[in-house]
């Protein structure tokens, strides 16, 4: 007993230990921003690197769950005799919770643990340490951009997301099951607001970005630079990640749309 | 043995004093003391693991000593800010064990990556810097190669034309020998004493390869155990009766340097 609550004790503090390292690492890492607004192109090479690792997974799961959206929601809609309204359905559930979260969610399993990868790479093979002996800061040079990168490309891929997604339900709901194509439109423009659904969508892409890449680059330069720490340092990227993109759906879910 | 009021040494870049680092419980520096003398080349030798390398990370600031002084060009490094110190490194060039080159860098990259990084030279300037550099090695015609096409000896020799492309006023080498086959040991040797000779560098040699580093050292350590068991000119040493120094420099199994990590026993370690 006296040994579990000891374990206990020892895990939390070691819990809390990398909370704070991380938040300091955070505030080192947000010094950097000065040079990336200087040097631009450091940011573009990564939003590169990230927008083209993620591009591909995001369309294909973009267009699978626009189709099962189209699919379920018919099914359903049917019932009431409310077919029509099949277009309002899909977009509202993309923009305001599928696009953002599953998005997230991939982004994490694609591009936050290649990150995690790289940098832990990057310091294991001392390529840091290089750095800072050639008096470049890592964190500035290396570190601040992939997070720039990373935050900026999230709320564009969750947008890829949510279109692809729309016109994979338009291909079953319309092309497939008859839906009326002008309703399926209309009806979805004249519901979906641009402040209440697209603007709380996009707010929530950008802290999931914000959440998954602090993650992925924190884990990467604070792993073991041994072959395995970087594993586990991968690992705990889409672990922690995906959770915590889970969790912050729900409170902003619990503050944007509770009428 | 020569005191430390050798006129040579009245001069130097890099003073140490009282140094004691510790890695955990072990004591990788105990209380030493070592002055790198201005425009010369130094040798550092020792047994592997007696922390050559982590003099140079002491040297550079990467590593904070438990307590003692490390002056550097008459500007103590423990006291620095971070952006002081990352002045002084500018002016400080360093080749590690490994090469540590950027692997998303190309050859070309790799060397222009301090000038890009700390001057607004134009692109012509810093092709013409680039490429001097890369000749300097040998690799010129290499530029275009990734650091995973090449070998561990070419990788170094990138490195050394990197830690070089600053003119920084002192570059410590950390094995540049290792890998290397004659030839290029003989160009590497012949480069870093010409450019000692010929810009007034101060450089810092680390090296096992005996014969190279007596060859181009105007001063030589020997540490082992967290000490400096032996200090002086190649001549002092290849005539000192000194065993810790005899051993090491006639490379001898037996003697005061131990060959192995300390720890038990070997007959207990087998439970005989
Ligand atoms: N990150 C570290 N954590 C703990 N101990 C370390 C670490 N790095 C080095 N050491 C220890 O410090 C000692 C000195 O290491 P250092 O790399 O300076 O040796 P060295 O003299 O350069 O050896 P070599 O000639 O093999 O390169 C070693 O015994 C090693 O066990
Ligand atoms: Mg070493």
């Amino acid at each position: 007993m006296l040994d579990l609550l000891q374990e206990l004790g020892r895990w939390s503090l070691k819990g809390l230990q990398r909370l704070g390292r991380s938040n300091v690492f955070m505030l080192y890492v947000l010094g950097g921003i000065p040079m990336c607004v200087r040097r631009p192109r450091l940011v573009i090479t990564q939003m590169f690197a990230v927008g083209v690792l993620s591009i591909l997974i995001i369309f294909v799961s973009g267009l699978f769950v626009g189709m099962v959206l189209g699919l379920q929601g018919y099914n359903t809609l049917v019932d009431f005799g409310a077919e029509e309204s099949l277009g309002v359905l899909v977009a509202l559930s993309l923009v305001r919770e599928l696009g953002p979260v599953v998005s997230a969610l991939l982004f994490a399993g694609r591009a936050g643990s290649a990150l995690t990868a790289e940098i832990g790479l990057m310091k294991a093979t001392e390529q840091l340490s290089a750095m800072e002996m050639m008096a470049v800061d890592p964190l500035h040079r290396v570190i601040a951009p992939r997070l720039l990168a990373g935050i900026i490309a999230m709320p564009l891929l969750a947008a890829i997301f949510s279109a692809v997604g729309v016109f994979g339900g338009y291909l079953v709901g319309v092309g497939m099951l008859g839906v009326d194509d002008g309703a399926f439109w209309a009806q979805m423009q004249a519901s979906v607001e641009i402040r209440e659904d697209i603007l709380n969508g996009v707010i929530k892409s950008l802290v999931f970005g914000v959440a998954v890449t602090w993650i992925a680059v924190f884990e990467g330069y604070d792993t073991l630079p041994t072959s395995e720490g970087i594993g586990r340092a991968t690992t705990r990227t889409v672990v922690n990640s995906s959770l915590a993109v889970l969790a912050f759906d729900f409170i902003l879910t619990a503050l944007m749309f509770n009428k | 043995m020569i005191s430390s009021h050798d006129p040579v040494l009245e001069n130097a870049l890099v003073k140490v004093r009282g140094l004691t680092f510790r890695r955990g419980e072990r004591a990788i520096f105990d209380d030493v003391s070592l002055e790198i003398p201005r425009g010369k080349i130094t040798a550092v030798m020792g047994p592997s693991g007696c922390g050559k390398t982590t003099l140079l990370r002491l040297i550079g600031g990467q590593l904070r000593p438990a307590s003692g002084y490390l002056v550097v060009d008459g500007a103590e490094i423990t006291a620095m800010s971070r952006a002081e110190l990352m002045q002084l490194r500018k002016r400080m060039g360093m080749l590690f064990q490994s090469g540590a080159l950027l692997t998303d860098l190309n050859v070309f990259e790799n060397v222009a990556f301090p000038l890009r990084e700390h001057t607004t030279l134009p692109e012509s300037m810093i092709r013409d810097l680039v490429l001097m550099k890369l000749e300097a090695v040998g690799l010129r015609g290499a530029r275009n190669l990734l650091p995973s096409e090449l070998s561990g000896g070419m990788a170094r020799r990138v490195a050394l034309a990197r830690a070089i492309a600053l003119d920084p006023m002192m570059i410590m080498y950390d094995e540049p020998f290792t890998g290397q086959d004659p030839i290029s040991m003989g160009v590497l040797v012949r480069l870093i004493k010409l450019m000692n000779d010929t810009l007034g560098l101060t450089s810092i040699v680390v090296s096992h390869d005996i014969h190279e580093a007596l060859a181009i050292a105007d001063y030589v350590y020997i540490l082992s155990a967290g000490k400096v068991v032996g200090r002086g000119s190649p001549a002092d040493l290849s005539q000192t009766d000194n065993p810790w120094v005899r051993q090491f420099v006639q490379a001898l199994p037996d003697g005061p340097v131990h060959f192995h990590y300390p720890g038990a026993a070997f007959a207990e370690d087998l439970r005989l």
